[in-house]
């Protein structure tokens, strides 16, 4: 595309698309920052004029952030451990050399095409269920009494679910960074006498360091949004609200969207830092 | 000590045999060089002995000691891969370091060792570097000095030099006889590069298809080879061979000359030809000469310039005693 021409004539067929994808992004961030400038309450006589500040202040004073930061960390971090460490495991082993390779490895990935809002409630109702569950059946065959998960284990129920969706994820980059990996130097390691152990936190480990880091980055920018999860198990009670469902709840259950549209507004800076980061490694990954 | 017996050891990949039967004995302190076009198993042989395959049959000895079942850390061999297999997330000193961080030596011992060896192999200066920021030719010392450092008692190198320019691979085939010189430890070198073979080795071992096809020094090899593959294999440039009427006269189903024992003249000979390409280097000249009844050209290597052009006609005149004559199973007649 070198001619004058043809460039304007580029330009003139890709602006529908920019057109569309601005518009997308922009009339919502708008009208969040609009709002969150607002006192807004639809049921109680609507828009009640300019509060400044007011809101942002409120949304961080209030009893309910805090906590709700506390469980979101909660929530990433155990997500992002658990399927990490199990992704890291999973790759190595699908890996190995084995047999129905093919078969195993869409297995593996197969949990990923489940929607979120479907997989949460194929967990809550053929799993944890107390009484009819998977679990629960497990439980009663060893003779001990079922566990009512999303009361008594609530975080640690809802973390396994969104493990379940993401480990997928992260075995599949794992698995395509341990395929890079040079044998000969596994074959070094081990002529240098390191047992196992050694090789894997030696080589293994510093090799998926950069493919563990993209995954860790990019699962919290998603991670930071769980919500369908959240609520079609606990709607957010026994301590399960994060600052995206404390957000839902703002603008939907208190109807307060101007309060609602403050908090969007800090998810949105928090998610960009995440994002900053996450341009950054996989930049320097293009340039090396 | 460095003494290694490979008694009838077999490899098979699946169904295909990539190693039949072998015997191989390497004596303490030997530098012997497995060659063989590629295929033929040299890698194979080498991760036999070195551990990284088990062999399908037959007993591997290194030192006296059964080592078959041996794991390859405990062999006490050390390997320098065709890749270099660096580890790129440490520095030179840390890689060189690994195998006696491995063994459990502590700080001051393995940067003891890790200094001498540097020294020997000019990299002090680069300790603090990543691989990736040396050259070729340095990183393959960094792969040689994490080899010495453990004190082995073989070197096994898979085709170290192939990955260098012709200049460095020449400078490097230096420093590792010199290395042999100082240690006196038994190396194994794995190449294809008939040269290098010749140069660097004590015993040269041929291989063709897995089967050894001659073991000897590189002067045996050149003077007397077993049978055609060798003869042909060995030496630069390849010998020629001549069968029928050419070779009935000798009393050989094939006869074999090299280049180099062939004389050239514009008036009289034993055969008559004529020139084709012929390739001046300056202090040789090779001359591809094309004779009746014959389909490849006969290569032929005379010193210093001499006065042919494409096309002339030359009289061609092996010297007898060089000839080498064989049979119809392509053994040498002695
Ligand atoms: N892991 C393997 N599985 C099946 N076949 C193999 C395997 N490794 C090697 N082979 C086969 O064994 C034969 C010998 O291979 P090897 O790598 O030892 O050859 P080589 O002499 O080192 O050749 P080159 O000079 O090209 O390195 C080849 O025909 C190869 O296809
Ligand atoms: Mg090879």
């Amino acid at each position: 595309m070198a001619t004058q021409h043809s460039r304007s004539a580029a330009r003139i067929m890709m602006a529908p698309a920019v057109v569309l994808l601005l518009g997308w992004m922009l009339i919502p961030l708008t009208m969040t920052l609009y709002f969150s400038f607002k006192k807004f309450l639809p049921l109680r006589g609507g828009d009640l004029g300019w509060v400044g500040f007011d809101n942002y202040v409120r949304f961080v004073s209030s009893s309910a952030f805090w906590p709700s930061v506390q469980t979101t960390l909660i929530i990433v971090g155990g997500v992002l451990l658990i399927t990490v460490m199990l992704g890291v495991l999973l790759a190595i082993l699908l890996d190995q050399p084995l047999w129905g390779q093919g078969i195993v490895r869409i297995l593996v990935i197969a949990p990923f095409f489940v929607m979120p809002t479907v997989s949460a409630l194929v967990w809550k109702n053929m799993f944890m269920d107390p009484v009819n569950g998977l679990f629960a059946h497990l439980w009663k065959f060893f003779g001990a009494q079922p566990v009512e998960w999303l009361s008594d284990a609530p975080l640690f129920s809802i973390i396994l679910i969104v493990s379940w969706q993401w480990l997928p994820f992260a075995t599949l980059i794992l698995l395509t960074a341990i395929q890079s990996l040079d044998s000969e130097q596994l074959e070094a390691s081990e002529m240098d006498g390191a047992p196992p152990l050694a090789r894997f936190g030696f080589i293994i480990l510093p090799h998926l360091s950069r493919a563990i880091t993209i995954v860790v980055l990019i699962q919290t920018i998603f991670l930071l949004a769980v919500f369908a999860e959240i609520f079609v198990t606990t709607q957010g009670s026994f301590g399960t609200r994060t600052l995206t469902y404390l957000i839902f709840q703002r603008v939907l259950e208190s109807q307060n969207v101007g309060l609602g549209s403050a908090g969007g507004v800090y998810a949105i800076i928090l998610a960009n830092i995440v994002a900053i980061f996450l341009m950054r490694i996989v930049g320097k990954n293009l340039d090396s | 000590m460095g003494q290694i017996t490979l008694n009838q050891i077999t490899k098979n990949f699946g169904d295909v045999q990539v190693i039949p039967p072998l015997d191989l004995r390497i004596d303490d302190g030997e530098f012997v060089v497995f060659v063989g076009p590629s295929g033929c198993g040299k890698s194979t042989l080498l991760r036999l002995i070195a551990g990284l395959e088990d062999v399908t049959s037959g007993d591997i000895t290194i030192d006296g000691r059964n080592a078959t079942e041996v794991p390859p850390a405990k062999r006490g061999l050390a390997m320098v891969f065709q890749s270099y297999a660096l580890y790129p997330h440490m520095s030179v000193r840390k890689n060189i370091a690994f195998p006696l961080r491995m063994a459990g030596l502590d700080k001051e011992a393995q940067n003891a060792k890790v200094d001498a060896a540097a020294k020997v192999l000019n990299l002090t200066d680069y300790l603090d570097r990543r691989p990736g920021q040396l050259s070729g030719g340095q990183r393959q010392r960094v792969a040689i000095g994490r080899a010495i450092v453990r004190e082995p008692a073989a070197f096994l190198f898979d085709e170290p030099l192939s990955n260098l320019d012709a200049a460095l691979r020449v400078n490097m085939r230096l420093e590792i006889s010199e290395l042999h010189q100082t240690l006196k430890t038994t190396m194994i070198y794995v190449t294809h590069d008939q040269v290098e073979a010749m140069t660097m080795a004590d015993k040269i071992v041929v291989l063709q298809a897995g089967l050894i096809e001659q073991v000897g020094s590189p002067l045996d090899l050149y003077h007397a080879p077993r049978n055609k593959f060798v003869a042909g294999f060995i030496g630069s440039p390849k010998m020629n061979f001549l069968t029928g009427q050419y070779a009935s006269g000798y009393d050989a189903t094939t006869i074999g000359i090299r280049p180099e024992h062939i004389a050239v003249s514009s008036s009289e000979g034993a055969w008559s030809g004529r020139v084709g390409v012929s390739e001046h280097l300056g202090s040789d000249t090779f001359l591809y000469v094309d004779i009746d009844g014959v389909d490849e050209p006969i290569t032929v290597r005379s010193t210093g310039e001499i006065g042919v052009r494409h096309g002339d006609n030359v009289y061609l005149t092996p010297d007898a005693s060089k000839i080498h004559r064989f049979d119809k199973q392509d053994l040498r007649i002695p």
